[in-house]
């Protein structure tokens, strides 16, 4: 067993990150988890949250918002729809995003009045992004949600 | 024959035309890098998520739960058409070609019988097809505010798009555009997005067997959509460079007419002066003779 694997973070516009490590965090849908060499091949959805990378070459935090992540043999590749560097994430971008989970739960709120299913999913996805902005410790401004 | 006064005129404003399509081919060559760098840095992601796609549309399969957007409506009477096009013109046929594809496409669509909707994006096109296609319009994006084209504006035409397919506007999505080979080639291209097409994985005996968090098909749902949004922006970028490119190439093809028209011209100029001052001299002569 190899002591570390190949990490690759991308997102549409470009490549964040491309190194040896030896684990990554993944905020995976159904929980976080945490990524070693010779995990089990899974592909998962990704929650807001951080991406950690330690170890081996480097290291790295990233905010991301979604997306999915394949683990596999060789390595991890993250595919992020929207991915920013833990030390490049300011506030405007926080409020930016959460601004839009706000927008998707209100339109989801209302083209579904009657079922609870996307409204959840919307909701949670805004709480998950208010999480991740406590986390690194922005400020997510609860007050005005 | 024009005047030597009319000459002078023309050899200027050739070189005025000369010099502003020079700047042209110039700023079309910057603008060329910088958009084959954004297309070569979004090509990692869309191959990996090309891969994993194909290897879950070939796992979930014909299953009869599977989402729509792989397995379509069952039907493919009405077409969506998006012609992705430049904001501006001046890039050689770069225009024409993809507008020719997609009426092609179109009129074969509409000899079947089939409804045929267009969507267009950049203005140039919609231009294109106005006289003959107007009717069938459905909407239009403009992105002429756009300065450098983001994974955002994808965003946006595809939920234009899936919103349509929500509404059962359409049944099959086709996306037109140019992809980028090299400064000289540029090929118009039809791929169709919806329902999604996936190469399958090769079957080479060594697939990797995922474990998928959550079910195979509650990732797809939610990655389908993704999918024509990456699509979308692959082809705004490949269409960026491709653009760029073009301009590229017809600017300096005009920059070169132009060097030549005013050779031809100086030549030509040349020669009326010549010829005038031979005429004057010819006149003083058989003046100083005759007295």
């Amino acid at each position: 067993m190899a002591d570390t694997m190949q990490f690759d973070l991308v997102s549409p516009e470009r490549r964040l990150a491309s190194m040896a490590v030896t684990e990554v965090d993944i905020p995976g849908v159904e929980g976080d988890m945490t990524a070693m060499p010779g995990h089990t091949p899974t592909i998962t959805t990704l929650r807001p949250g951080l991406v950690r990378a330690r170890g081996g070459e480097g290291e790295g935090d990233y905010v991301v918002t979604g997306g999915f992540a394949e683990i596999g043999a060789e390595g991890i590749t993250v595919l992020a729809e929207r991915a920013i560097p833990r030390g490049e994430m300011t506030q405007a971008h926080l409020d930016e995003m959460i601004a839009e989970a706000k927008a998707a739960r209100d339109r989801a709120k209302e083209a579904y009045p009657n079922e609870p299913g996307p409204v959840d999913d919307a909701a949670r996805l805004l709480e998950d992004m208010v999480a991740v902005g406590s986390h690194i410790g922005l400020d997510p401004k609860q007050a005005s949600l | 024959m024009p005047s030597l006064k009319d000459l002078k005129n023309r050899i200027e404003s050739v070189k005025s035309t000369r010099k502003i399509t020079k700047a042209m081919q110039m700023v079309a060559a910057a603008k060329l890098r910088r958009a084959q760098e954004a297309a070569e840095m979004s090509r990692p992601y869309a191959e990996r998520f090309a891969a994993v796609m194909g290897q879950l549309a070939a796992s979930v399969g014909d299953s009869d739960t599977a989402p729509k957007l792989l397995t379509g409506t069952g039907r493919d009477q009405t077409h969506l058409l998006v012609v992705m096009t430049a904001e501006r013109g001046l890039c050689g046929g770069f225009n024409a070609n993809i507008a020719k594809l997609a009426r092609q496409k179109a009129e074969a669509l509409v000899a079947e019988g089939k409804t045929v909707r267009i969507l267009t994006v950049g203005k140039k096109g919609r231009d294109a097809l106005r006289r003959d296609w107007s009717e069938h319009f459905v909407g239009h994006v403009d992105l002429s505010e756009v300065k450098r084209v983001g994974y955002g504006d994808a965003q946006r035409i595809a939920k234009d798009v899936l919103d349509r397919f929500d509404a059962e506007e359409f049944d099959v999505a086709t996306i037109f555009f140019s992809r980028f080979q090299n400064v000289v080639t540029q090929i118009p291209t039809a791929t169709q997005i919806i329902p999604a097409q996936f190469d399958a994985p090769e079957d080479d005996g060594a697939t990797t067997l995922y474990d998928y968090e959550p079910g195979e098909e509650e990732i797809l749902a939610e990655l389908l959509p993704k999918g024509v949004a990456t699509q979308i922006f692959s082809a705004l970028l490949e269409n960026g460079a491709s653009e760029q490119g073009a301009r590229m190439s017809a600017m300096d093809n005009a920059t070169r007419n132009a060097g030549e028209m005013i050779d031809k011209l100086t030549i030509e100029y040349n020669r009326s002066r010549q010829a005038a001052i031979t005429n004057e001299l010819i006149e003083i002569i058989s003046g100083a003779e005759a007295l």
